[in-house]
This record gives structure tokens, sequence and C-alpha cells, in this order.
């Protein structure tokens, strides 16, 4: 499992540690002349990415051309004539508006659930010593691997009994309860990197529980915290199943929903409508990664305050 | 520092430390940090046991219970639930539509995620080791850029790149191949593929992170030992990255058992169930069909093919990482 925790990691790190452990070796590679079997290796390699980049790019390709074009159709093509018609088309409440007002609601809601549950649940976990201990995090592991797709008829029909389907507040709590292995798995493991002896000065002073993790610890894991939240919160925005099954009116669906009604919809007339929608569905996502990208590179305030 | 440090590494002596009625003007004292847990201070953990018992824990229950009920949406079984037994199982297990599903379910497990993205991701990783700095970070950002998109937008992307006038057929067209209609004639090939596009940037993020740590010394001292790049991949580099593959190997099959989204959007699991995986199966039965119980034997039977392949993948660790 831990190597959950390096991917996750890597994905946000790949960016800042190309840029800051590469060039040193690449540089004594090319200046030691190792000759032409490094180049040709280079360049065979080289070849073989970017035609593998190339099939990568022509489905994201497409939705971007297609975005700003009127007359899209489902081949990749460059438009005639670029237009912003496609975005005027959906720049309404109905279609775009309240779809992602409502991902918003539903994924901000159940992110906040999760993240101070995590936190909170965490904190005992990471600082006392206890006997369950060892076997609750393994079912917590465990749980993390768990398909959520496999309990969502026990789920929806529990729901439909106690009075919850669509409901935004039990489709947050859900959808946060779903997250949470995961939050507290990542959550600990950034907390285990705090170290103690700062929060004991604040013991000492005479700080209670819930001060000392608000005002010692968060503050020194931020950037792991950063990663966790967005982490959480990029996993429910690209959510499709738990909010098809849990919520019903067209007024309550957040955007992974009406993507799928609008595409059957009109999605054979209006491809670039469609691939506009895409787009601005897909923003905040991409945002997010770009901020963990940079945030990761600089690393954990905590062990430089150990030594001053 | 030095007044502070120990208590990291030894544990506090335990007759100050778990003092349990500490009077107020005492309480000055760094109690607790490495301390046995005491009732008191369980209660921060209580927000999340409640919800994973009430939403995770609960279901899982319950699910075991409604297996073996006839509940359904409507029609008989729906105003009156009764016990049934096994025969949801039974009637699962001889139902070719199941087996059709199960088929399939192995068949996108296999080449979606075991070939497709398991070896994809790691030739993306080793690629990224040997080749030009821009073009690996064009390239992987590319792949990462695929799977952070929204499972929808993928799935939408993915059809209109293999629908009849889709980007497909007409590089297809460019090279003189005649069109193909993959979402007709093999669909559960084109969803795979997709599955490929969506997960190979999680493999190679896993890769990359476990080739990186691998020192460059053990490589370098082969090759003077006269090993070939060949010979070094499969003696070096493959059993070093034996933990790494059995994990990724673990994640990748747990998450695309239960791919939905993505099958849903590109083919609703048609035409003709040719692309009905289990989990589609599944909703189909309880939704469509409204048989909650028989659906929820599915889903018991489809986390039955998880265990059993993450208990294959386990053996798969070497020993020291079991624990």
């Amino acid at each position: 499992m831990t190597t959950t925790e390096n991917a996750s990691s890597a994905t946000g790190a790949t960016p800042p540690t190309a840029t800051a452990s590469t060039p040193p070796a690449r540089r004594t590679r090319s200046t030691g002349g190792k000759g032409p079997r490094e180049r040709t290796t280079e360049l065979a390699s080289g070849i073989v990415m970017i035609v593998i980049g190339v099939v990568f790019l022509i489905p994201l390709l497409w939705v971007v051309l297609a975005s700003f074009n009127e007359n899209a159709t489902l081949s990749v093509s460059w438009p005639e004539h670029w237009s912003l018609g496609n975005f005027a088309a959906i720049w309404n409440a109905d279609t775009t508006f309240r779809p992602l007002g409502n991902s918003l609601l539903l994924c901000g809601g159940a992110t906040i659930v999760t993240m101070v549950a995590a936190v909170l649940c965490a904190y005992p976990f990471s600082r006392y010593r206890f006997a369950a201990k060892r076997p609750l995090l393994l079912t917590i592991i465990f749980a993390t691997g768990l398909p959520i797709t496999a309990i969502m008829i026990p789920v929806y029909s529990l729901f439909v009994q106690v009075n919850l389907v669509d409901s935004m507040f039990g489709a947050i709590l859900f959808l946060g309860a779903s997250s949470l292995p995961y939050a507290i798995f990542l959550t600990k493991g950034f907390m285990d990197t705090v170290p103690v002896e700062i929060e004991e000065s604040a013991w000492t002073e005479g700080a209670g529980v819930l001060r000392t993790l608000w005002s010692v610890v968060l503050p020194l894991m931020r950037s792991g915290l950063s990663v966790a939240t967005i982490f959480t919160f990029v996993g429910m925005w690209g959510n499709f199943f738990v909010p098809f099954m849990l919520l019903l009116s067209p007024d309550k669906l957040p955007a992974a929903v009406t993507l799928y009604t609008f595409s059957s919809q009109y999605g054979q007339v209006a491809y670039g409508q469609l691939a506009a929608f895409s787009i601005f569905y897909s923003l905040p996502v991409v945002a997010l990664y770009l901020i963990i990208g940079r945030s990761l590179g600089t690393g954990f305030a905590a062990a430089g305050g150990v030594k001053g | 520092m030095s007044t502070l440090a120990p208590s990291t590494s030894r544990r506090p002596d335990p007759p100050e430390r778990s003092d349990p009625a500490p009077v107020r003007p005492r309480r000055r004292r760094p109690a607790g940090i490495g301390d046995r847990l005491s009732l008191r201070r369980t209660i921060p953990m209580i927000p999340a046991a409640l919800l994973l018992l009430l939403f995770m824990a609960g279901p899982i229950i319950y699910s075991l219970y409604l297996a073996f009920t006839d509940k359904a949406i409507r029609g008989e079984g729906a105003s009156k639930t009764s016990f049934v037994g096994v025969e949801n199982f039974t009637d699962a297990l001889t139902d070719g539509d199941f087996w059709n599903s199960v088929v399939l379910t192995i068949v996108f497990t296999v080449i979606s995620a075991v070939i497709g993205q398991n070896l994809m991701g790691l030739v993306l990783a080793l690629l990224m080791e040997k080749s030009n700095r821009a073009i690996s970070f064009a390239v992987t950002s590319v792949v990462i850029a695929a799977w952070i998109l929204p499972e929808v937008v993928a799935g939408y992307l993915l059809y209109t790149f293999f629908s009849d006038g889709g980007s497909l057929n007409g590089l297809l067209g460019l090279v003189g191949i005649a069109p193909q209609t993959l979402l007709f004639s093999a669909p559960i090939v084109a969803v795979s593929f997709a599955n490929v596009w969506r997960g190979t940037a999680f493999s190679m993020l896993v890769y990359s992170a476990a080739l990186g740590a691998i020192p460059g010394d053990i490589q370098e001292s082969a090759s003077m030992d006269g090993a070939g790049p060949m010979r070094r991949f499969f003696s070096i580099t493959l059993p070093l990255l034996r933990p790494a593959i059995a994990t990724n190997l673990m994640l990748i099959t747990l998450q695309t058992l239960s791919v939905f989204g993505l099958i849903f959007i590109m083919t609703g699991g048609g035409p003709d169930r040719k692309s009905q995986t289990l989990p589609l199966y599944m909703y189909e039965q309880a939704f469509s069909y409204g048989q909650l119980g028989y659906g929820t034997a599915v889903a018991l039977l489809l986390l039955l093919i998880g265990a059993a392949a993450s208990l294959v993948y386990l053996r798969l660790l070497p020993e020291e990482e079991k624990r």
C-alpha cells in the first residue's frame, strides 16, 4: 500500500523532480560522451514515447478543437472558423451553472466531511499506542481497496428505507464516508512526519488536544493536507456512479450526471457544445492537479522547525 | 533540543505519564504523546467511526442479508420481502448472461489492466529514464491528463474516438485501412482500450517511483561485469520491481473490476450484452429489472472475484513484504 502513497505523491512530484534532479545526470551523460550507442537509445526511446504520446493526445485534442468549432464532427479536425459559440450556447444556469454548482456543493461538502473526520481520526492513530491500532489500520487499508460500485445496491436500498434517496445531505454523507479510508490513510502518513517535539512544547504550555492539533500540527502538515484534500475532492468530482444512484431530481444533479443526460439527449447533434461542457467540467480538476504539482515540491516545513 | 529529543525514540516511563486523574494545576507536564490511548482520547475518532460504520460497514452487512432475499423495487418482493436462501446465487450461476458477464469482466480486466495499463505503464516509466527530458515531460503530461479527466468525460471522448465518423477511422483512412466499427463489432476491445487510455498514468507513476528507488550503482556494476541491457532488465530491474508490480496489479485489478461509468457511457453494455461486464449486469438486474436481492448477490460474487485476484497477487509479494 505504500506504493499508493508513492504514486500519489509522485503525481504531483513528477514535474518538480524532473526539473530538480534530472539535469545534472543528463549533463554528465552527454558530456561524458558515452558515444553513439547512448544517443541511439535516447533517440529511439524518444520516438517511441512520442508515438505513444500522440495516440494518447488525439482524444484530448478532439475535445479542445471541437469545443471551439460550431460544426464539430466526431473526428478530430482543425476548426475552419474558431468561435466561442459552443461556450456561449451552454453559458446558462440550466446547462452549466446549476450542475457545476451542485457538483461544488456535493463534492465540497463531502470533502469537508471527509477531511474533518480524517484529521480527527488520524491524530490518535499517529500519536498514541493501543492494541487495536494495527488491525484497525489494516482494516482501513483494506477498505481503500473495496470497490464502492459493489455496495451501491445495498446503499440505495438502505437510503430508500430511511428516505435519504434524492437528498443532497445523504449523498454528501455517503460520498464523504466512501473516501474516508483513503483520506485517513494519507493523513496519518503525513501526520507521522510531523515531529512530536514541537507538539510537546505546546502540551507543556497547557494546550489541549484540539488546540494543539489545530494550531501546531495542522499548519506543519499544510502541504500534505492540501494534497490529501485535493485528492479527495478530485476523486469525488469525477465520481459518476454515486450521484447517479443517489440523486434523482434534475435540479440536484451534479455535472458528472448531467453530462451523461446531456449526451444522451443532444449528444447526437451538438458535439461542440458537449465538448465545451466537458471542458468546463474538467477545468477545476486540471487546475487542482497543477496546484499540488507545485506545493508538493516545497516539502514539509516541520523538519526545519525542529532544527531551529 | 536535547531535553526534548528522547521522547520520540524512547517511550516515557509509565508511572509518571499514565497518571489517571490529574489535578488541574498539574496538567503542565507534557503528558501523553506516544502514550497509551485512554477512552477520552478516542473522542476525536468518533465522527470517522460513525461515518464508516453507518455508510460502509452497514451496507456491507446489509448486503449479506439482502443477497439472500427476493427484495425488489416493484412486483413480487417489493411489498413483502422474504428470505429465499441461496436461490439468488443458484439463479446467477445458472444464468447464461451472468457467465457472459463474468467472461467479459475477466477479458476486460486482463486486456486493459493486467496487460494494457500494467505493461504500458512499465514501458513508459522505463522510456522516461532513457529519453530526452522535454519529450518525457510532454508525453507524461498528456498521459496524466488522460488520467485526471473525470470518468464520464473520458468515456465520452473515447466514444467519439471509436465511433463511426470518429478520429480512429479518420486516421485509418489516411493509411488506407477500411473504417472499423469497434463499438459494434468488438465493443469489449474498444472499452478495454479506453480503460488503458484512462488508467495507464497510475501504473506509470507507480513504476516511475519504484524505478527511481533502485540505486544506480547496481546497474552500473552489472554493466561493468558485462551484462547487456536485456540481461540487466531481467536480472536486476524486474526482481527489484516485484513488490511494486504486485501492489500495482492488485490496485489496478480491483479498480478495473469495478469500472462502471466508462463502459456505461461508451456502450451501455451493448450491443447485445457484448460489453456487459459484471458491474453493468448488476446494475441492469437491480435497477432495470428491479431485482435488488439478485443484484446484491451478483455484487457479492464480484467482490469474491476481487478477493480471489488479490490473494493471487499477495503471493507475488516477496516474503518480507507480507508481514
